[in-house]
């Protein structure tokens, strides 16, 4: 099935399942978008669990930062599947395809650490977040900054999660690179970890109200898990410049195919 | 204390895997049974009309999985899923305790508060 591709390419590129499965459904298996929806939150929290399994484990993930904006997150999550009832199917299209052209924008950018890591900021330092990170030359120390900034970015990735069904990886490590200053490896396994729980916020209220459907679900789970782990074991030999340019303009010509659906 | 910590990411990780093994086993398991049972795929997507509400609440889909029905299978392993990071949610609340941590406590009690209320809430 296509969802096997999804969660290969997903996993070979960072950018979570959610975002190729949703405008594959709905674009090409005709799939009403509510279902499409449900069927990837499901299938976010399967990677993000599996994935989070073993970045935890190597020291990388801050999970007092993850924690305090999971709040954020999960409000978020909540609003967004709140909101889904009210908006029109082509309003829902219109934005899915935007977040996707971000998405594609922001991977093909890639990231430039940003480094100069200034001194302690009161409000982190009060939440002892600062913590240290694994390092070619051991433990690295690093400050925590902009905790509210931060706090609202991630209102709008669980905003974003629950409307969409999508991991909202993109916004979630804009939030910690660009607006807390965290080194960029503690914001990816630190926004992964953190995909998880705010997929299982959105994923609980649309089980509730008979949104993901057992039938269409299943291969799609079943898919992406299969094919995450077949592109993590890949990754490694991989060549992801080339790989990422790619999947970065299959998601441009979704993302267009999606607006222009939505705007019929 | 460092090494607490350690020891707490340690089991952390064992149980996101073990949650989503479980998981997939449920929707694997179902997915047998639902395809042996439908040979045709006849569900039409393209219209939605959301799901009976015995595949919507837990006690209905522990009810349709004991029944031994394939989507009530598959159900229960999408459930055990979101329950994967919710399980999380709430060891890190002991964890939290156990290190003394009480502003931590307060705020991953505050997330697995609303966790537990999207998925039994109103």
């Amino acid at each position: 099935m296509g969802a096997l591709l999804a969660g290969f390419l997903g996993a070979l590129t960072g950018l979570g399942g959610g975002v190729i499965i949703v405008p594959l459904l709905t674009l090409v298996f005709h799939v009403d978008i509510h279902y499409a929806i449900g069927a990837a939150l499901v299938s976010v929290i399967a990677t993000s669990s599996g994935a989070a399994a073993a970045y935890v484990r190597e020291g990388y993930s801050n999970v007092r930062v993850g924690m305090f904006l999971e709040i954020a997150t999960t409000i978020g999550a909540l609003v967004g599947a709140a909101l889904v009832i009210h908006l029109h199917v082509s309003v829902i299209s219109i934005i899915f395809g935007v977040v996707l052209l971000y998405s594609a924008y922001a991977s093909m950018t890639g990231h430039t650490d940003s480094g100069g890591n200034a001194g302690p900021d009161r409000i982190a330092t009060r939440l002892r977040m600062d913590s240290t990170y694994p390092t070619a030359s051991g433990l690295q120390n690093y400050h925590v900054r902009g905790v509210p900034q931060g706090f609202g970015l991630m209102f709008v990735a669980g905003v974003l999660s629950g409307l969409l069904g999508i991991g909202s990886g993109a916004v979630k490590v804009l939030a910690m690179d660009k607006a807390m200053k965290l080194p960029f490896k503690v914001s990816t396994t630190t926004s992964n970890f953190m995909i998880g729980v705010t997929a299982a916020a959105g994923a609980g209220v649309y089980l509730r109200r008979g949104y993901i459907d057992p039938g269409l679900a299943m291969p799609v789970m079943l898919g992406v898990l299969a094919g995450s782990l077949l592109g993590a074991r890949l990754l490694a030999a991989a060549r992801v410049k080339v790989l990422r340019l790619v999947f970065s303009g299959v998601i441009a010509v979704l993302a267009v195919e999606m607006i222009y659906n939505g705007l019929k | 204390m460092e090494s607490a910590e350690r020891r707490m990411d340690e089991i952390m990780g064992r149980l996101l895997r073990a949650g989503v093994i479980l998981s997939a086993v449920f929707v694997l398991a179902g997915g047998g049974v639902y395809l042996a049972r439908h040979a045709e795929p006849v569900t039409d997507y393209r219209v939605f009309q959301g799901e009976p509400e015995e595949l919507r609440t837990i006690s209905g889909i522990f009810h349709e999985a004991l029944a031994f029905r394939g989507r009530g299978l598959i159900q229960l392993g999408l459930l055990i899923l979101i329950a994967t990071p919710i399980a999380r949610v709430a060891f890190s609340v002991v964890a939290f305790l156990y290190q003394r941590d009480w502003t931590y406590v307060v705020v991953t009690l505050i997330v697995l508060g609303l966790l537990v209320y999207s998925l039994s809430g109103a």
